[in-house]
């Protein structure tokens, strides 16, 4: 059994341990010059990629809402901690010192809009809470592009200092660290199984006595405080932040890389992020001009394909027949059940597919202000 | 002569014009096996939903352990000690069945372990999921789902999967437990079988069962008294030979 | 003077919102999910327009041709994307609508390119009743809006096929029980809608002839909101939606001070509209079996 928990354990690690080693490469390479700068910004891009599609596949993935202001709690992160810097700056110079607190400010105002904006998510569900998502996202854009030359550059955006390409992108990936650190570690913790709970029956986890309220704002927060740190991280990379840059579509790109990796898939998120991204960079000097729509074009293709395959009740039989997880355990002859050590080896068999309740969301009804009286009068 | 454990007083509901249930009065004694039956639509299920918080009665109130618990959320009802299953079942499909069992078991104080712990994989996170586990296989022993701990309880045949939804009530260490039509779709071998552990519940864990059910064998058999509804007001009560027999409650089911 | 101009103006959007937000409502009240592709359908409209303008130069045809068009489209893409998620999670139908919707408009773009093209349909110019300047085409959009709602309307309430639909919408399954053939009303009400989107297309290219392909997208959103407000599933509800958020429109971009912020104040408005009220002005609430 002890062998067995280490093999387990080691599971856990391996994502860090890629990542790592994945950093590691690269900063001796930057270091003894082998990095074009060009590769540099793509590590860096990669890097905010990362941290936003594993935040996102929190709330999709693991809460089972869709969240299309992403872009936006990113767009809040860029423009705060944008700002941060450009007031450090002259005080604090522009070391690590003033990276880490620029980070912590944006990280932080966009957790606070997060919760801001998971209030209405304790009363909506799906559809509608996706909607409200998207419009506050336009809202930031818009009074972010409406602000003032002084306070946030207006429609020319806000021009940020460059951080160091050297030394970024490894900031970038021990920040990557750190999200997954926080984002695996509370999803396999028991408060990850009551987040799960609620994404597969809300009304179940209720009556099991399950915070939905609490989790909910907890999700919301702690999703959007790594799209603010991404955003930060955006804006360290890049000369100006524009607003029009976190328009819905980007966040519907960050959805994309979520549904790629599967759904509640950590590791799935990590590579497909890494994966567009850098296809993103290479395509961008192939297609140019009116070509480049070529790549949105697949992106949708991908998106439709993908969720109805997973998806479809039609293709259950196919899907079961031809699992790609089933096909790996045909390999592995050594694979026994009764071997697995409780439900440890089961961590990570979080399904591919997201299973909310057949109901919509209008049909839930905010429970303070139910009384049966007055909504069936109504609906006369 | 045992106390009360749960009371309800003057209990209704109505939606729009449609008085659903009305002037429920149940006095439920400790460790007792309470029957809640009557036709289709009489208002069994609305019973339960009011008690767990899903609805909020229009008139009367409801007390466990002396305690008003009218109008508290589903999530404070159950903290206070109510748990439920479902007639249509809902397990959290895409889990294991040990991991349902383990949210039932999220709120117990013994299992305390805060969000900064989880994330910092504190020492007390490691101590929590060891005992956690420990709880959660034996009281999977109890239902007889022990050998099903890794399968994905979307999987488990029907008879299963209700057996797993009172494990799941059961690990919310419920003072009352509320079983809606535990034995709807089981064969009769399982059914002997639920009877056996629901009576097992009741005895090694002191719980008091309120349980709605179609199968009047079933009642009978495992009931020490009961209450039968229809169109939401109470026809009979008492010990099953006297409530069943008494004539409205014949000329509600037959007709007449 | 200045103010019933801009009233008039608001009503012309409004009821261009409101056509658009039928065919939200439709499908929401039975389909049960959230078209996001339907705003896109309304810049496929304005493209078949574009088409048979510089082909035939005919504007009326160019509509003819839009609507025949964009109704196929629609029941095409709820043939392909969205009929086989039917009975899967209602999130799975919302990422393939996104999806459909991101399709729509990088397809266009590479078909048309990302520069805007002009769509002259026609210059109707001003009527002039003494000091009141009204451009008529703000009075040719309001007097078809009315007219294509209120034969919808009737359609809705008085034909078999509508009562069908309403009873699609409240109950499936019941529906399905009596002899109602589901899945043709499903098509049907993607048909009807998709081809409003493309009336919605005209009006809006007659107000504004620039077309590019997220002509719909902005739109398409303020039309769901407005579908929202009136009650998601109410006909009526879609129209007087619309109607306010055209209203408001209007007002809000002739004030200097807040024209910028007009998006946001919509979206601010839809915002408070859930939370307050879910269900709309004229929606019906629903519960939740347990």
């Amino acid at each position: 059994m002890a062998t067995n928990l280490k093999t387990i354990k080691w599971k856990h690690f391996v994502n860090y341990i890629a990542v790592s080693v994945f950093t590691i490469i690269f900063a001796v390479m930057s270091l003894t010059g082998f990095l074009k700068s060009s590769d540099m910004y793509m590590l860096e891009k990669i890097a905010i990629a990362i941290i936003l599609a594993v935040s996102l596949s929190m709330v999709v993935g693991f809460l089972g809402e869709l969240s299309l202001g992403h872009a936006g709690f990113m767009c809040v992160g860029a423009y705060l901690g944008g700002k941060a810097s450009l007031i450090l700056e002259p005080i604090i110079g522009e070391g690590v010192l003033c990276l880490l607190i620029s980070i912590i400010v944006g990280g932080l105002v966009a957790a606070i809009f997060g919760i801001i904006i998971g209030l209405p998510a304790l009363r909506l569900r799906g559809d509608y809470l996706a909607i409200v998502t998207l419009a506050f996202g336009e809202i930031v854009r818009s009074v972010f592009m409406n602000s003032s030359d002084e306070s946030f550059g207006g429609a020319l955006g806000l021009n940020t200092p460059r951080y160091d390409k050297y030394t970024l992108f490894i900031f970038a990936f021990v920040l990557v660290l750190l999200c997954l650190a926080v984002v695996q570690n509370l999803i396999r913790s028991k408060h990850g199984r009551a987040i799960t709970s609620i994404r597969d029956n809300e009304i179940a986890a209720k009556a099991t006595g399950i915070n939905v309220t609490k989790y909910k704002l907890l999700v919301f927060t702690i999703s959007s405080f790594f799209a603010g740190v991404a955003g930060v991280l955006y804006s360290f990379s890049n000369y100006t932040v524009q607003s029009s840059k976190f328009n819905y579509n980007y966040s519907i790109e960050i959805l994309v890389m979520v549904v790629l990796g599967g759904m509640g898939s950590i590791n799935g998120a990590i590579i497909s992020a890494t994966l567009i991204t850098f296809l993103d960079v290479q395509l961008q000097t192939i297609l140019t001009g009116d070509l480049a729509v070529l790549q949105d074009l697949f992106y949708a293709l991908i998106l439709i394909i993908l969720v109805i395959y997973n998806n479809a009740p039609s293709l259950k039989g196919f899907r079961e027949k031809y699992n790609l997880n089933l096909l790996l355990t045909k390999f592995k002859k050594t694979h026994d059940p009764s071997h697995v050590h409780d439900d440890e080896a089961k961590w990570d068999r979080v399904p591919t597919k997201i299973q909310m309740d057949e109901v919509l969301s209008v049909d839930i009804q905010p429970q303070s202000s139910y009384t049966p009286d007055k909504s069936d009068k109504e609906e006369k | 002569m045992s106390k009360i454990v749960f009371k309800t007083e003057n209990l209704g509901i109505s939606f729009g014009g449609l008085k659903a249930v009305q002037e429920l009065n149940l006095q439920i004694k400790e460790k007792q096996l309470y029957g809640l039956v009557g036709p289709n639509g009489a208002g069994k299920t609305t019973v339960f939903n009011m008690i767990t918080g899903v609805y909020k009665p229009t008139t009367g109130a409801f007390w466990l352990d002396g305690e008003n618990l009218t109008g508290k959320t589903q999530e404070a009802i159950n903290h206070k000690g109510i748990a439920r299953t479902f007639q249509n079942i809902r397990l959290f499909n895409n889990m294991t069945v040990i991991r349902n069992v383990l949210v039932g078991l999220h709120n117990q104080p013994e299992f305390k372990c805060g969000v900064v712990a989880s994330i910092f994989r504190l020492p007390s996170f490691f101590k929590t999921e060891k005992a956690m586990r420990k709880r959660a296989k034996e009281i999977l022993e109890i239902v007889g789902l022990l050998d099903e701990r890794n399968n994905l309880s979307c999987n488990l045949p029907y008879g299963k999967q209700r057996k797993l939804e009172i494990a799941r009530a059961l690990a919310t260490n419920p003072k009352l437990l509320c079983l809606d039509e535990p034995a709807a779709g089981m064969n009769p071998h399982e059914t002997e079988e639920l009877m056996e552990i629901i009576r097992r519940i009741r005895d090694d864990y002191n719980i008091t069962i309120l349980l709605i059910e179609h199968d009047m064998k079933f009642v009978s058999g495992l009931c020490d008294e009961i209450t039968v509804l229809n169109f939401g007001t109470v026809l009979a009560q008492g010990s099953p030979e006297v409530a069943l027999n008494d004539p409205e409650v014949i000329k509600a089911y037959i007709g007449g | 003077m200045k103010f019933i101009e801009t009233l008039l103006n608001g009503l012309s959007m409004g009821s261009t919102y409101a056509m658009i937000a039928l065919g939200y409502t439709m499908v929401y009240g039975i389909a049960k999910m959230l078209n996001f592709a339907h705003g896109d359908i309304i810049m496929v409209g304005g493209y078949m327009i574009f088409i048979t303008m510089s082909a035939i130069g005919n504007p009326i045809l160019g509509l003819f041709a839009a609507v025949v068009f964009c109704l196929l489209l629609g029941v095409t893409i709820e043939k392909i994307a969205y009929k086989p998620l039917r009975g899967a999670s209602p999130l799975a139908v919302l990422i393939t609508a996104i999806g459909v919707s991101y399709l729509l408009q990088s397809t266009a773009q590479m078909i048309f390119g990302s520069a805007p093209k002009m769509v002259l349909i026609a210059d109707l110019g001003n009527l002039n009743i003494g000091a009141l300047k009204l451009p008529v085409y703000t009075l040719v959009t309001l007097g078809c809006s009315i007219v294509i709602m209120l034969a919808l309307s009737l359609f809705v309430k008085y034909t078999k096929v509508g009562r069908a639909m309403i009873a699609v919408s409240e109950d499936k399954g019941a529906a399905q029980l009596m002899g109602i053939n589901v899945n043709g009303i499903i098509t049907l009400t993607f048909a009807i809608g998709s081809s409003l989107a493309a009336f919605a297309g005209f009006f809006m290219l007659l107000k504004s002839p620039s077309l590019t392909n997220t002509l719909g997208a902005m739109p398409g959103i303020k039309a769901f909101t407005a579908a929202v407000i009136g009650g998601i599933g109410s006909i009526p509800g879609a129209m007087l939606g619309g109607i306010l958020i055209g209203v408001v429109e209007a007002i809000s971009l002739t004030i200097p001070a807040i024209a910028a912020y007009t998006d946001a104040i919509e979206f601010l408005i839809l915002i408070i509209i859930l939370l307050v009220r879910p269900s709309g002005i004229l929606g019906k609430k629903r519960r939740e079996k347990v």
